[in-house]
């Protein structure tokens, strides 16, 4: 790791001032300081904003949902009492975040603002790691966990958020907020807006303005026809990223679905809603059946690049089980 | 030592004899604290830390330990370079292996992806705070009895993270083994006999 | 005469009993320090700046902002301006200073320009063409178009086209004929155009084809043939504890080395040269080591400049070890090991004809090459090995090199044939265990025991299980061998007048229970309890026994230890004998008392026995090998047989290990827990490489993309399903003397799974790991081909 300043504010208000040009903001630290330890980013001074009181807390009003302090760790919001009555799909997939030490320390607004993993990135050869002649490293090299979905380029990486495909079926809102904006400082987005695909390789691939912070999540209440499910396939049974995820959130009307959003990860690189799939479930009542023609529908628009073709078989599995479990019927999977 | 007086601990309890050889001299040795440079941000004085040494206070087994340090100094490595705790071993350093897995404030976290500067005002136990003296405690005993250890460099962040795990889950089934022990990785494959640990329930942290 | 002999079962109170590790209360406390904990007051902090080119040469080193920087002891350049650099992570220079981040800086702050040159990294099926170029063809070239079967007009062309650049004498031409190249080429190699230049340099190094018997006629006249693609990917060791070392000079002259090594007695001279001093001044410490796996033998560049940096700091105790990152990319790593492979048997199933072509690398030395096919004597064959060179870190030994690629290749070969024959592959091996030689009565032993605890009669089904559902199950299992004898130990054992006992051997503990094996060896031997003795080894000051390699430390360290106790325990009676009124050779030593054998009470505690000796302690030497004290203690060659069972997700490809059983003979055991321990390991490890474990190396930049524990992925302990361990132990084993046992049970299990999934799915995946991007793509095309 490069030197640093290193600040401890107590109000949200100071941080923009802080961060400066060079800063960047401490919450858990599990994906920074790793990201420092590598020389990937090398900020010059860190903001730890974890004695920040305002960020903190997990409410639920069923009038207005559940609001998630940024600094929330992802072991609260698992065990949190009402998430788990209310949202039990939000807690299992937080239960399988990572480990249960990473779940001590990280937060949900770094689970929102976390890098990608993409080795090449990592390595330090950059997010849109070029050859020397000017080649996308990631098409030319290994690319056996890169996107499928999204991947026109020159971004290849996907979102590893595992937690924000969730979210986004659930039609999340993310609450940023900075010091220096116009008016009360926060700007409230649906969470799918707050992931974007970055073009260049100086562009993040979150919608942060310079001095802007996560400083909540907003969960809308669930409405009582709502059946929802998350599946993740991953490589080990425990503590790996998953290969493919989707995350289905179907309103029911009776034995029907009314509407549908179904939300696929690490597929893409940002959590990529299928609006075909959820389209083909619409009018339908959920069987294996129906469900493999969403899971179809979710991966039409799919391309794999050298190395990743099975990833779309994987997703395909990812969101017919998710549907199927969301249904409360068997997935057949799960070895 | 000469060159660095930073890696001197001071402590206030439970001296060993290798700590006095340490600290003796800190009075002599340690350079005069400066005070933080301080920053105005929002109508009010922040004080900025680093980036040189900055005095920093852990509580580590119940003591009080204190050393100049970088802010960039993880707490693993105030840990073993700065106060001798050597149990929490450095093995991935990026948060992954869970051989550095001490307790923070009475959760298991992963001390190479805490700072030390961070981890100031908390409670830190490292595997050496488990044990009272010599004696081993319920659980070290049954990694003893099961042979869940083999070459040991993965076994104290092992034995801290079962130590926590079965105070969480007395009982524990498969699926709770899976998610609650998975965050630490052994290379030589000791996992059949903390498994055998974790189901045969060892009471206490207490020796 | 003393009678050394391992004792008989009803007279052994702790050997070949279940006895916790001697070490393991120092380990779970977190007390043990190993070479990564050595943390003396004034420790400079070591750190080497690596090459980030897989192939380049050094144009030149700047490293005076460095050397200028607060903090920084010493720079010393490792490779200088010039050297060519073969491997992405080599060492160039390396600085001491007062802390870590200190030299992190100073690291950053060195510069060095490289000349990039072209890499390669591909382990690939090498083209049938292979050699085949438009410069002048190199004896290389020309070797790799034969052993390719190139087709000889073909080979011919291209030495008329392009001329040859080196000079084949009249041996070598009739040599080649004698090997069965063609006439004709061997006529165009004499009248070729020799060009000087640039001969090209082919990565593909071959061995010359082998054969027996007749493989064509006993392929044609065969009842069933099965041809397929097996193998598996490089792996690293990827040690927990990475490698290391420290290094001081208490005076200019002595050397005092901390290092994490498999090879105490061994690093003094491997140091010694470099510096140039003497191996004597030389004392190498260490008590506990976090894991070697046959990765750490030598000191390696980054140890010698610990001493060179000690040296140039004045003496002060300077550390280095590896970051995780160049820990999994230059530290060490398996060879890979690929066949295409073509088994026949006859109507009985009979194993009659094998052909092979292998490849694999191992870095630049390219690699071992795996003895095939394994196990099994077939008594036709065909086959040739491709060592491929590629830039990367060299390959190190990985626990049973070689062994683990040759069963994955065998094991799985077998299998696809017994599936192709209608037969259970219990029953096809059965058959053929006449051609494991002298292991077949051990095979025949384990293999009835293996299926009883697998429930393999019960739980076995045809290949493809048919049942509903994406879930499938299946069984399979693999054979293994090792040799295992003991090597060279010396023992010092010490007999002091007040009872207590002391043993000295510069010998290691890997984790293996070598302490634990030492320990019950003397204290069974000297009927006294295990904490009466107090074990000294991790000092090359003490007696040198050998490296922990290939699993020799267990017969070695036992060996000695016997008969240094034997002889320690006679001459002690010698001295008890007048006061028990008794002949020496009458007396027993048992429950901590001397007494005679036909009259137990005439005893002497062992503290008042050992006050005979007189005031000064007795010391005693106990070697291996001693042929003036017989018999063999130790022995070689293990048998082994291990099955699996496996759950596979046919819609995303995704393996759980149910369960997995191992039967594994190692001669006598001495202690039956830290043995178990030993076998549960390998089976976990096994699990971990056959379906997580791979050194991924980037084609464009020749650099591992998964140097870290993240993407380089082990098993946890959510993945290893149920085990059981059984231990051949009692008549026809125990007498066998002691035999390591540290390879063989991590030699099936990649085969063992494979097959397993074979079972399950109905189509074979070719090649280890097995992904689930492997298992899709073999569950699309019938797994004949893979490509991730």
């Amino acid at each position: 790791m490069r030197p640093f300043e290193y600040v401890s504010p107590t109000n949200k208000e100071q941080v923009a001032t802080l961060l400066g040009e060079y800063g960047s903001i401490l919450a858990g630290g599990t994906d920074l300081l790793a990201l420092m330890k590598d020389d990937v980013v090398a900020p010059q001074r860190l903001v730890n904003i974890k004695h920040i009181d305002q960020l903190r807390g997990v409410t639920y009003q069923p009038g207005n949902g559940l609001r998630v302090g940024a600094l929330t760790t992802i072991a609260e919001f698992a065990e949190d009492a009402n998430v788990r009555r209310v949202y039990p799909v939000l807690a299992d997939a937080a239960h399988e975040v990572a480990s249960p030490q990473i779940r001590n320390l990280a937060t949900i607004g770094g689970n929102m603002c976390q890098r990608p993993r993409c080795w090449y990135f990592r390595n330090g050869i950059g997010l849109m790691a070029k050859t020397p002649d000017g080649k996308s490293m990631v098409l030319e090299g290994d690319n056996r966990y890169a996107a499928i979905l999204g991947n026109a380029g020159p971004a290849y990486f996907v979102s590893p958020s595992t937690l924000a495909p969730v979210l986004i079926a659930l039609g999340a809102k993310i609450r940023l907020y900075s010091a220096k904006a116009a008016g009360s400082g926060v700007r409230e987005l649906p969470l799918e807006e707050f992931f974007v695909i970055p073009k260049s390789e100086h562009e993040l691939e979150h919608d942060l303005k310079p001095g802007e912070m996560v400083i909540e999540i907003v969960v809308p209440p669930p409405s009582q026809n709502l059946k929802a499910a998350s599946y993740e396939v991953r490589q080990r049974a425990a503590f790996d990223w998953p290969l493919a995820q989707a995350s289905a959130a179907l309103e029911m009307d009776g034995s029907t679905v009314k509407s549908a959003r179904v939300v696929l990860g690490h597929v893409a690189p940002i959590p990529w809603i299928s609006p075909e799939a959820a389209q083909a479930l619409v009018g339908k009542s959920i069987s294996p059946e129906t469900a493999m023609v969403a899971a179809n529908a979710a991966v039409a628009q799919a391309k794999p690049l050298s190395h990743n073709k099975y990833k779309i078989t994987l997703a395909k599995a990812a969101v017919k089980r998710a549907i199927l479990g969301a249904a409360g019927q068997s997935t057949g999977g799960a070895a | 030592m000469k060159d660095d007086p930073t890696r001197k601990p001071e402590t206030t309890s439970g001296v060993s004899r290798r700590d006095f050889m340490k600290i003796s001299g800190v009075g002599v040795a340690l350079p005069l604290v400066l005070g933080p440079k301080m920053v105005e941000a929002a109508g009010e004085e922040v004080a900025v830390h680093g980036p040189g040494k900055v005095p920093v206070a852990l509580t580590v087994n119940g003591k009080k330990l204190s050393a100049q340090l970088e802010p960039r100094v993880t707490l693993l490595d105030a840990l073993r370079d700065n106060f001798d705790l050597t149990g929490a071993k450095r093995v991935c350093d990026r948060g992954v292996c869970g051989a550095c897995t001490v307790l923070m404030d009475g959760k298991t976290v992963y001390a190479c992806a805490v700072l030390a500067i961070d981890a100031q005002g908390k409670n830190i136990t490292t595997i050496e705070g488990l044990a009272k003296g010599d004696a081993l405690t319920p659980v070290m005993q049954a990694f003893v009895a099961h042979d869940a250890q083999q070459c040991g460099f993965c076994t104290p962040g092992f034995i801290v993270a079962t130590t926590h795990f079965l105070e969480q889950h007395p009982n524990p089934n498969a699926e709770d083994i899976r998610r609650g022990l998975s965050g630490n990785y052994c290379r030589c494959g000791t996992y059949n006999g903390i498994r055998a640990v974790a189901l045969a329930k060892p009471e206490g942290r207490a020796s | 005469m003393s009678e050394y002999t391992w004792p008989d079962p009803a007279t052994r109170p702790l050997l070949g009993k279940r006895i916790s590790r001697v070490d393991g209360p120092v380990k779970a406390s977190g007390r043990a320090k190993y070479t990564y904990d050595y943390n003396p007051n004034g420790l400079l902090a070591g750190k080497i700046l690596r090459c980030p080119h897989a192939h380049a040469r050094i144009v030149s080193i700047d490293s005076s902002a460095a050397e200028k920087m607060a903090g920084v002891k010493a720079v010393k350049v490792l490779q200088t301006p010039g050297t060519e650099i073969f491997w992405a992570g080599d060492e160039v220079v390396a600085v001491a200073a007062v802390d870590e981040s200190t030299a992190e800086d100073a690291i950053r702050a060195i510069k060095v320009q490289y000349e990039v040159l072209p890499h390669f990294v591909s382990d690939a099926e090498p083209p049938k063409n292979i050699g085949v170029n438009n410069g002048p063809i190199s004896r290389d070239d020309f070797e790799d178009m034969e052993d390719n079967q190139v087709p000889d007009e073909q080979v011919i062309a291209a030495i008329k086209a392009n001329g040859i650049s080196f000079k084949p004498d009249d041996k070598y031409l009739k040599d080649a004929q004698a090997s069965g190249v063609d006439p004709q080429v061997v006529e165009a190699l004499r009248s070729a155009k020799y060009a000087e230049g640039k001969t090209s340099r082919s990565p593909y190094k071959k061995t010359a084809v082998q054969k027996q018997g007749d493989p064509d006629k006993a392929f044609t006249s065969a009842a069933a043939v099965s041809e397929g693609f097996y193998g598996a990917s490089c792996i690293t060791h990827c040690c927990l504890e990475t490698h290391g070392m420290a290094s001081e000079w208490p005076t200019d002259k002595d050397l005092v080395v901390h290092v994490s090594t498999q090879n105490l007695s061994g690093i003094a001279p491997q140091v010694s040269e470099p510096l140039g001093i003497p191996a004597g001044n030389i004392q190498v410490l260490q008590q506990y080591i976090g894991g070697g796996f046959g990765s750490k033998f030598s000191p390696d560049r980054w140890g010698i400049a610990t001493a060179q940096l000690s040296k140039a700091a004045g003496g002060k105790p300077v550390k280095i070890m590896l970051e995780r990152d160049a820990e999994q990319e230059v530290a060490g790593m398996r060879p890979s090991g690929f066949a295409r492979v073509k088994i026949a048997a006859d109507k009985d199933g009979k194993l009659v004809a094998w052909e092979s072509r292998s490849w694999g690398t191992g870095g630049m030395g390219g690699g071992g090459t795996p003895p095939l096919p394994y196990i099994f004597e077939i008594p036709n064959q065909r086959k040739q090995h491709i060592a491929i060179s590629t830039n990367q870190g060299s390959a190190r030994a990985w626990r049973a090199p070689n062994h683990p690629q040759a069963a994955v290749i065998t094991m799985t070969a077998i299998e696809d044939l017994a599936a192709k024959m209608n037969m259970d592959p219990v029953d096809l091996i059965t058959r053929n265990l006449e051609l494991t030689g002298p292991r077949e009565k051990i095979y025949r032993d384990e293999l009835p025991i293996a299926a009883e605890l697998m429930e393999w009669k019960k739980k076995w089904h045809p290949r493809g299980d048919k049942s509903a559902g994406p879930i499938k199950r299946g069984l399979g299992l693999s054979l293994h061998t090792w040799g295992g004898r003991g090597h060279n130990s010396d023992c010092d054992l010490t007999i002091h007048p007040d009872g207590s006992v002391e043993i000295k051997m510069a010998t290691q503990d890997l984790g293996t229970g070598c302490r634990t094996i030492i320990t019950i060896v003397a204290a069974d031997t000297l009927g006294i309890p295990l904490d009466n003795i107090k074990l000294l080894i991790g000092d090359s000051r003490y007696p040198v026994s050998g490296a922990s390699g290939g699993s020799t430390t267990s017969g070695g360290v036992t060996s000695s230890t016997r008969r240094a106790a034997v002889d320690a325990r006679d001459q002690l009676f010698a001295k008890v004998a007048p006061a028990l009124k008794a002949q020496p050779k009458e007396l027993e030593a048992v429950n901590a008392t001397v007494r005679v054998k036909s009259d137990p009470s005439r005893s002497l505690r062992w503290k008042e026995a050992c006050a005979k000796i007189g005031a000064m302690p007795m010391t005693i030497r106990g070697k291996n090998p001693d042929k003036s004290k017989p018999p063999d203690l130790t022995n070689s060659g293990v048998g082994g047989v291990q099955m699996a069972d496996v759950s596979v997700d046919t819609e995303t490809g995704i393996v759980r290990v149910n369960k997995m059983v191992a039967v594994q003979d190692c001669g006598l055991v001495v202690d039956v827990k830290t043995a178990e321990s030993q076998v549960l390991g390998a089976l976990i490890m096994g699990i971990s490489y056959a379906l997580y474990e791979e050194k991924i190396l980037d084609p464009v930049s020749g650099r591992m993309l998964n140097p870290n524990m993240e993407f380089y992925r082990l098993a946890g302990i959510a993945d290893i399903g149920e085990m059981k361990v059984h231990m051949m132990i009692g008549k026809g084993y125990d007498e066998r003397g002691v035999i390591g046992l540290a390879e063989p049970p991590v030699i099936s299990p990649g085969a063992a799974i494979s097959n397993a999934i074979a079972n399950a799915i109905g189509v074979r995946v070719p090649f280890l790991p097995l992904t689930p991007a492997r298992v899709l793509e073999a569950l699309e095309n019938g797994g004949t081909h893979a490509t991730v």
